[in-house]
């Protein structure tokens, strides 16, 4: 018996929660549309096959939450060219596994480490400190792409750098703020949404309150969420009954793990490195303030300052791709003209389709 | 990209490194992001660090309020 995972997938308690969803839905004078922000939700959501137990009037999209598949194509490109020795040099390149097979414009991380480049998969920016402590001749770039929920750990890891007197260590900032994300989501006008329901781990730094302007200015009722099916249930269902009451308040459904104010000190070492700046999103266009770059003080961490990156020639997004339109939840991927056909896992044309927690990848591997 | 998995704390070094146990795994995690980890604390680790105690207290409450609902729904069930 693992704690805290095999309690919240009780087969008897997800029926009772289904049960509580269908008496809201018909509750409901209208059909809603509920968005799942994080990929992870997006991923669960389908492993579960909780989409089919959802009355008809509620539709579950998936949002802009999957850090790899929002990456710009200019930062793409700029972070594979890092892997170019005319560019990067001798360097180490350090990444999550995710980011390994997304297409740049003109070739991928992966292609370049066939081609000998020494690209590296961890799951943790630690092991890329400890690889610049074991080659101080050797530069390592951390690729740092994810929201709140990674960007700390990265933080901390530039502080563990710098205590250590590390001067190889790097980072390449793509880093995404989620809140922002959501105010632009929320500005836009084709975009139509009653509900969100709020990315767990995220959370747990940001905090419950961080949801309160979506709610109070918008009207828009926010549940946050955990990852096992229960948790996702459960939050549906509250989100339903406040749909169905007219109410629009951020509720926590996942306490165990999120308080209203987050974890502060998280927060804290992600703002002592790094700033909020203008950021751009595939899909999505420059959103203000919802990018991290590096403080002054920081300034040596920083690998695109350090590389000078401004040769890299700007890219363009693949033709006919429709991951824009995917991630603000207006269209689901089998409506993409080449889903499953030009693109699939294997030989993928969009980032929704490479990242296991892409709602391309997710429809193709649940629903094909 | 976000999961994070729970685990039970074994142990801390001088190094603030963790070590955590995943029902009978162990790895070490950093615990720089959280203010004060005591063995035996549920924690959830993402990254390599622990990004959290998860807080008892409420889970326990959470799981009261579901077995309340499968209460309800028995009710309902009997004719
Ligand atoms: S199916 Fe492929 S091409 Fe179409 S939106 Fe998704 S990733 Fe882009």
């Amino acid at each position: 018996m693992m704690k805290y995972l095999d309690e919240f997938r009780d087969p008897g308690v997800a029926t009772a929660l289904v049960g509580r969803i269908r008496d809201a839905a018909s509750r409901l004078d209208r059909p809603v549309k509920l968005m799942e922000i994080c990929g992870s939700h997006t991923v669960a959501i389908f492993r579960t096959g909780i989409k089919s137990l959802l009355p008809e009037n509620i539709t579950l999209v998936s949002g802009p939450g999957c850090p790899v598949c929002v990456t710009a194509m200019d930062d793409m490109d700029r972070m594979i060219a890092l892997a170019d020795p005319a560019v990067g040099g001798k360097s180490i390149i350090a990444t999550f596994g995710d980011m390994l097979r997304v297409p740049g414009t003109w070739t991928s991380l992966e292609s370049r480490r066939a081609e000998g480049a020494d690209v590296r998969v961890t799951t943790t920016p630690l092991d890329a400190v400890q690889w610049a402590r074991e080659e101080p001749g050797r530069p390592v770039v951390f690729l740092g792409v994810g929201f709140e929920t990674t960007s700390p750990t990265i933080a901390a890891s530039v502080l563990r750098a710098r205590q250590s007197g590390l001067d190889n260590f790097t980072v390449y900032p793509a880093f995404k703020l989620l809140p922002p994300a959501l105010t632009a989501l929320l500005e836009a006008p084709d975009v139509a949404l009653d509900g969100f329901l709020c990315p767990g781990h995220v959370s747990v730094m940001l905090g419950a309150a961080a949801y309160r302007p979506f709610a109070s200015r918008y009207g828009k009722p926010c549940v946050i969420a955990g990852f096992e099916p229960l948790d996702i249930l459960h939050g549906i269902s509250m989100l339903c009954d406040m749909l169905a009451d007219n109410l629009h308040e951020v509720r926590n459904s996942y306490g165990r793990a999120v308080t209203q104010q987050g974890n502060t000190k998280a927060m804290e070492t992600l703002m002592e490195v790094f700033e909020p700046c203008d950021t751009p999103w595939r899909g999505l266009g420059i959103i203000p303030g919802s990018g991290l770059s590096f403080r002054g003080e920081f300034a040596d961490f920083d690998a695109v300052r350090r590389f000078g990156l401004s040769s890299v020639p700007v890219g363009t997004e693949p033709a006919g791709c429709a991951c824009g339109q995917v991630l603000r939840g207006n269209m689901d991927p089998p409506q993409c003209p080449l889903f499953a056909s030009a693109c699939t896992p294997e030989s993928p044309v969009g980032s929704c389709m490479v990242s296991s927690e892409g709602s391309c990848a997710a429809w193709y591997r649940y629903s094909t | 990209m976000c999961i994070a998995v729970p685990g039970r704390v074994t142990g801390i070094d001088d190094l603030n490194m963790a070590t955590v146990d995943f029902g009978g795994t162990e790895k070490v995690a950093s615990a720089d992001l959280v203010p004060d980890i005591c063995v035996g604390d549920y924690v959830l680790v993402h990254a390599g660090f622990i990004i959290n105690v998860l807080d008892e207290e409420d889970a326990l409450e959470t799981l009261e309020l579901f077995r309340q609902y499968m209460e309800t729904l028995q009710d309902d069930e009997v004719p």
